[in-house]
């Protein structure tokens, strides 16, 4: 059998558990792939040892009958996850050379429930961006492109080197991590399924954290059913991350019927902006009509703190940084900077972080650390506190009202050209997050799905917000869409 | 609100990066630019609302204050960029 990168989750579990082809087999076919992909610069740290080792364990596994549905399933893991002496970078050249000596929780249930890991995905500089542009490694570069023309574009930010894998079919599956959309916005650029997960459906131990109550992690998949099944091997309760749920995970996959007739969608007033692409207009439109199809109701809701979703969170999230980023001062991992005779050690954390930060890094810590600063800390953080309160409230009401499920578009433009935003002013590259913020500032889960092309032929993506805790719902209403959508395209190779 | 080359220079300091001072204008001037777009929060009527701690509504759990962990000093040094003799050397701090 040829090309079995390309195989979904799904369907390479029901090959590998029938006998059809081999753990070992698939890891080859991925590892070939990942050799051609170097123009991509998706994977920056390739364990094929370990991919190898892994495989053959789970072929082991395979024959005795008796392996969970990741088992001898090969995938990219962002670098943001730490990985037991396995390069562990965030993007950043301040943790140059880090290898941490212990494995993140959700690395480790993944490699016990015998998925493989094929290597390190790029992504932007401690996970902030929105283009991959940020990282110490360069941008990754997505796999589609406008038509004939080959100008590079963005697969998305921050996991876009896990959008980029997972598009080109480098993997089967890849972890990704969203703060502010860096799950769903790449994934809308590249033609895939992103989720997001309840805040606090997946530990956070071992991902190098940028914006502790926003950040979470989660899968970036081939399709609806994959988001599911990666998902479910992801979650779970951890005594190790404070603010991971005690709550049972229930079969995800188990939740795909399709049927979601009765269901109420929210179609939110508030997303409507002004200058939206007539594409993206459309697009949504034909969604809604899509779940009305299939036996939704539709109902216009209003979200009515919506605009201040994204000032909120350019102060509550750079705030969290400033404090969780003091950690990389040059002293117990990572970079540290040469000193000059009779320099102290304030030159050394100050000239360390100088070089090791990136230009978007700095600028989001130093604007944390004012936002933070005495005199400011009420004007500005508390502020931005009270705010996502009221942001929060605004889902609560609406799911009070009887609603299951909100639908958006996932992003306000397709993919644009890497160094295409080089020039604007940084809050123009903040926009890109407007549809996705309000879910991490709210906690709640949300999903994005191809959903069409647009006339240059670049994927556009819809977006589902769901209850908390309710991902199985939620990816219900998405194998929904999907189904009806019918999206199929792929990126024609010219790598 | 207005950010200076001064204060971008105080806030450097605080957050302890060193800015070139050739580079502070520009940095003053794209603090201007978010901090422009923040304010847009004080629109919102937050009067009596309290600000949030927690996304979700769950209390920490306690566990028993016991050592659990341990011995570990080779793989606490083994990423520093300066280990010496069991510590992490750093330039002298005391005069």
């Amino acid at each position: 059998m040829t090309d079995l990168n390309k195989l979904t989750i799904a369907e390479a579990r029901d090959l590998l558990h029938k006998g059809d082809v081999t753990a070992v087999e698939l890891t080859e076919s991925c590892l070939s792939a990942i050799e051609g992909s170097n123009a991509l610069n998706a994977f920056v740290h390739n364990t094929p040892e370990i991919s190898r080792e892994q495989a053959k364990a789970a072929d082991v596994r395979l024959k005795s009958g008796d392996a969970p549905a990741m088992c001898g399933i090969p995938l990219g893991i962002k670098d943001l996850f730490c990985t037991k002496g396995v390069l562990s970078q965030a993007g950043s050249a301040i943790l140059e050379g880090f290898k941490p000596e212990y494995e993140s929780t959700i690395t480790r249930q993944l490699w016990d429930n015998g998925a493989v890991m094929l290597g390190k995905l790029n992504m932007d500089e401690f996970a902030m961006g929105s283009s991959n542009e940020t990282s110490t490694y360069g941008d990754v570069v997505n796999p589609w492109r406008r038509g004939n023309d080959d100008a590079p574009l963005t697969p998305g930010g921050s996991s876009g080197g896990s959008a980029a894998a997972v598009a080109a079919d480098l993997c089967l599956g890849a972890t990704g991590t969203d703060t502010g959309g860096s799950i769903r916005q790449p994934a809308a650029f590249t033609g895939i399924t992103g989720i997001k997960p309840t805040y606090g459906r997946c530990s956070r131990w071992g991902v190098v954290a940028f914006a502790s109550s926003l950040d979470q992690a989660g899968p970036m998949t081939k399709s609806v059913r994959d988001a599911a099944i990666m998902l479910e091997a992801m979650a779970g309760h951890d005594p190790l991350d404070s603010t991971s749920a005690d709550l049972p995970v229930p079969n995800f996959e188990a939740a795909l019927t399709g049927d979601i007739k009765g269901k109420k969608i929210g179609i939110p007033k508030e997303y409507r902006m002004d200058g939206m692409p007539a594409e993206i207009e459309k697009l949504w439109e034909d969604g809604t009509a899509m779940l009305k199809d299939a036996g939704a109701e539709i109902v216009d809701i209003s979200l009515p703190h919506t605009k201040y979703a994204l000032p909120a969170y350019y102060v509550i999230a750079p705030a969290e940084a400033s404090s969780n980023l003091a950690r990389y001062d040059g002293v117990r991992y990572g970079h540290r900077a040469t000193l000059a005779a009779g320099e102290g050690i304030d030159d050394m954390y100050e000239k360390t972080r100088a070089e090791g930060f990136g230009h978007e890094v700095q600028r989001r810590v130093m604007v944390g650390t004012y936002v933070l600063s005495a005199g400011f800390y009420d004007a500005y953080y508390n502020r931005a506190r009270r705010v996502r309160t009221l942001i929060k409230r605004d889902f609560e009401q609406v799911f009070a009202d009887g609603v299951d499920a909100i639908l958006t578009p996932a992003t306000p433009s397709a993919a644009f050209g890497l160094g295409e935003m080089a020039d604007a002013d940084p809050v123009q590259m903040y926009l890109n997050d407007v549809f996705t913020v309000t879910v991490n500032l709210a906690g709640l889960p949300g999903i994005t799905v191809p959903a069409g092309l647009d006339k240059q032929g670049l994927p556009l993506g819809l977006q589902l917000i769901g209850r908390p805790w309710e991902e199985g719902d939620l990816l219900n209403v998405a194998y929904t869409l999907e189904q009806a959508a019918g999206f199929v395209s792929k990126p024609s190779k010219w790598w | 609100m207005s950010i200076d080359k001064e204060t971008a220079a105080r806030v450097a300091h605080l957050a302890r990066i060193r800015v070139k001072d050739e580079d502070l204008p520009a940095l003053a001037e794209e603090f201007n630019a978010i901090l422009g777009f923040i304010e847009q929060l004080n629109e919102v009527d937050v009067e009596g609302v309290e600000p949030m701690t927690s996304v979700t509504p769950q209390r920490l759990k306690r566990r028993k204050d016991v050592v659990t962990d341990g011995n570990q000093q080779a793989s606490i040094l083994a990423n520093a960029p300066d280990a010496r003799e069991g510590f992490f050397a750093v330039p002298k701090v005391v005069e």
